[in-house]
């Protein structure tokens, strides 16, 4: 497999973790759709004296979450999250997931829904790693530090920073911020964000929230 | 509630162990029911494994689900054909560690083996109290666990733990004596029975009742007991704590004996299946109590959480217990949406909740038989509620 591939940043990545306790005020009441091991969540938790609850669907991801003490819920991001409250939470994570779920607009809904904000990371698929991959090797996108082909690849949805746009639009959420992810940074703003920047992050509301 | 063989390893086991009993509520300090109604003295068999640390603070209540007792682990005596019921998931290294934890278990009011209930002698009429026997709740069954408890010196227990009926008292408890536990763990159970699950215990009863053996529940003085009803009931009942795909699994179609139909309209036990469910009937016969059967299934269909505190939110949000929670894909008689709704109203109170959806073909008996997912969650969930402040 061709090293030089371009690679989608690790859903774990310490790097995001670090931008998302960044923009959650201390104190918050917090919850994370996907939250793997609950790393970010002890963080939150311990770091920021947040309020944590986490949902995952593995039952091992899950496991490591009751060892780490952070309260979690097993549940499918691909189903309706009935027994989440509105606007239960101050803050919900959504964290390089949004490419991985089949209905990613349903989650998009209820990730406005349970909390009053939402702080969604996804990867950017206009990248010019990406672009260039697919002009002049007509190769599809996928991660090349997982052992993943397209066949296999936990991304089922590739979107770029406008395509995000216009589904935010839809869906009638408010973009509050857009923070382009180049590198280790998130920038307020930048240039040809749309073809430099790996991933974004998002904080999102409702328009009715919004308004 | 399902017949499991467990071979003696005493390595593996709490070991010899044996049922003790304490008297509670003596007059003039009755229990005062729920209905309104006093009684008193109480006694109540229980059994505990483990040591009680000098702290205090590894306590953990277990609640037996309907036709449970005090005998969670280990043995009377060489004898006993099968160890406690939930042999598998209490003792040394197991879910519940008893080389850890001080665990206790009771059986419940107006329960047969041992607590006072409608087989003991009435102290007012030197008789059973038969169908004399005060009308229970859950929230009075959990009353009297909560008094053994400060009886056996514990004033915070760890954890308070229970499946099915025993997961309602969990949550009873939580409402009425929110600041006893510091964690809560319900499994496979709801803040209210459904109008499915009310329907089968009607029929339950009504096979008890309509035994002419049962003679208005004065039958203690009788050589025999209203047991074709009282087995008729475990039948139907067993019936809801196994799934389509466990009966599938377990008997298909196949029949007793051979492989050709006896075109006997009388035969009951031509199919294994229904081999299975008589054998059932008949076990329960031996070791339970109509009478009681009555009382605790009346308790359950009455236990109504919400209905009893305002609203689940004012039921549950009253602790700072951690819960853990867990219902099994193929339990129909206490399915997933009721333990959701639980932690709908935990999430509404803010309190810590950890609640897991298991992948099970076994049923509503899946709380009792799919140990191993759940050791893996309740030895770090108990850990971590014991390291918390």
């Amino acid at each position: 497999m061709a090293t030089k591939r371009f690679s989608l940043p690790d859903p774990q990545a310490a790097v995001t973790d670090e931008l998302l306790m960044k923009h959650i005020e201390r104190g918050s009441r917090v919850i994370d759709l996907g939250c793997g091991d609950g790393r970010l969540l002890q963080r939150l938790r311990d770091e920021h004296g947040c309020s944590v609850q986490g949902v995952e669907l593995d039952l091992d991801q899950l496991l490591a979450c009751v060892g780490r003490g952070v309260p979690v819920l097993r549940a499918d991001l691909d189903r309706r999250l009935d027994e989440i409250p509105n606007d239960a939470f101050d803050y919900a994570v959504l964290s390089q997931t949004l490419q991985q779920l089949r209905h990613p607009t349903k989650i998009l809904t209820e990730v406005v829904r349970v909390a009053k904000r939402a702080l969604v990371v996804v990867p950017n698929f206009g990248h010019w790693r990406v672009r260039h991959q697919v002009m002049w090797h007509g190769r599809a996108p996928v991660t090349s530090e997982l052992p993943y082909e397209w066949y296999n690849t936990p991304n089922l949805h590739f979107m770029s920073m406008t395509d995000f746009r216009d589904l935010a639009e839809r869906l009638n959420i408010e973009i509050v911020r857009e923070l382009p992810i180049i590198g280790r940074f998130a920038y307020e703003r930048a240039w040809l964000a749309n073809l430099r920047a790996e991933s974004l992050l998002y904080l999102l509301e409702r328009k009715d929230v919004a308004s | 509630m399902t017949d499991e063989e467990t071979p003696f390893d005493p390595d593996q086991s709490v070991g010899f162990v044996e049922t003790q009993f304490a008297t509670l509520f003596e007059p003039p300090n009755e229990l005062v029911l729920e209905s309104g109604a006093k009684l008193g003295p109480v006694t109540v068999a229980y059994e505990t494994y483990g040591e009680l640390s000098p702290e205090k603070d590894n306590a953990i209540f277990i609640c037996h689900a309907l036709t449970g007792d005090a005998h969670v682990a280990g043995w009377h005596d060489s004898k006993d054909r099968k160890p406690g019921w939930w042999e598998d998931f209490v003792g040394p290294g197991k879910g519940l560690d008893t080389n850890r934890y001080f665990v206790i278990c009771a059986n419940v009011l107006a329960g047969c083996k041992g607590t006072t209930g409608p087989m003991s002698i009435d102290p007012a009429t030197g008789k059973p109290y038969a169908m004399a026997f005060p009308f229970i709740t859950v929230g009075d069954m959990v009353a009297v666990h909560a008094e053994l408890v400060r009886y056996l010196g514990v004033e915070r227990l760890l954890a308070v733990v229970g499946g099915s009926l025993g997961g309602m008292q969990v949550l009873d408890w939580v409402a009425r004596y929110p600041e006893q536990m510091r964690a809560a763990v319900c499994l496979a159970s709801a803040a209210k029975l459904s109008a499915q699950g009310i329907a089968f215990n009607v029929v339950g009863r009504r096979a008890i009742l309509s035994d002419p053996k049962f003679k208005n529940g004065e039958y203690y003085g009788e050589p025999e007991g209203p047991r074709y009803g009282l087995a008729l009931a475990r039948m139907v009942a067993h019936i809801t704590y196994l799934s389509e795909v466990s009966f599938e699994d377990k008997f298909g179609r196949k029949l007793q004996q051979g492989d050709r139909f006896q075109y006997d309209l009388e035969k009951e036990t031509e199919f294994q299946v229904g081999s299975y469910l008589h054998y059932q009937g008949k076990r329960f016969v031996e070791r339970f109590d109509a009478n009681s059967y009555l009382c605790l299934t009346h308790a359950m269909d009455y236990f109504d959480l919400a209905e009893s505190y305002g609203s689940l939110e004012e039921a549950l949000g009253r602790t700072d217990a951690r819960f853990l929670l867990s219902s099994y894909t193929s339990d129909w008689l206490f399915p997933s949406s009721q333990s959701q709704e639980l932690v709908s109203a935990l999430l509404n109170r803010q309190r810590n909740v950890t609640y897991v959806e298991l992948e099970s073909s076994k049923g509503h008996d899946a709380f009792l038989l799919e140990i191993d997912p759940l050791q893996k969650m309740i030895t770090p969930f108990l850990e971590q509620t014991r390291a918390a402040d």
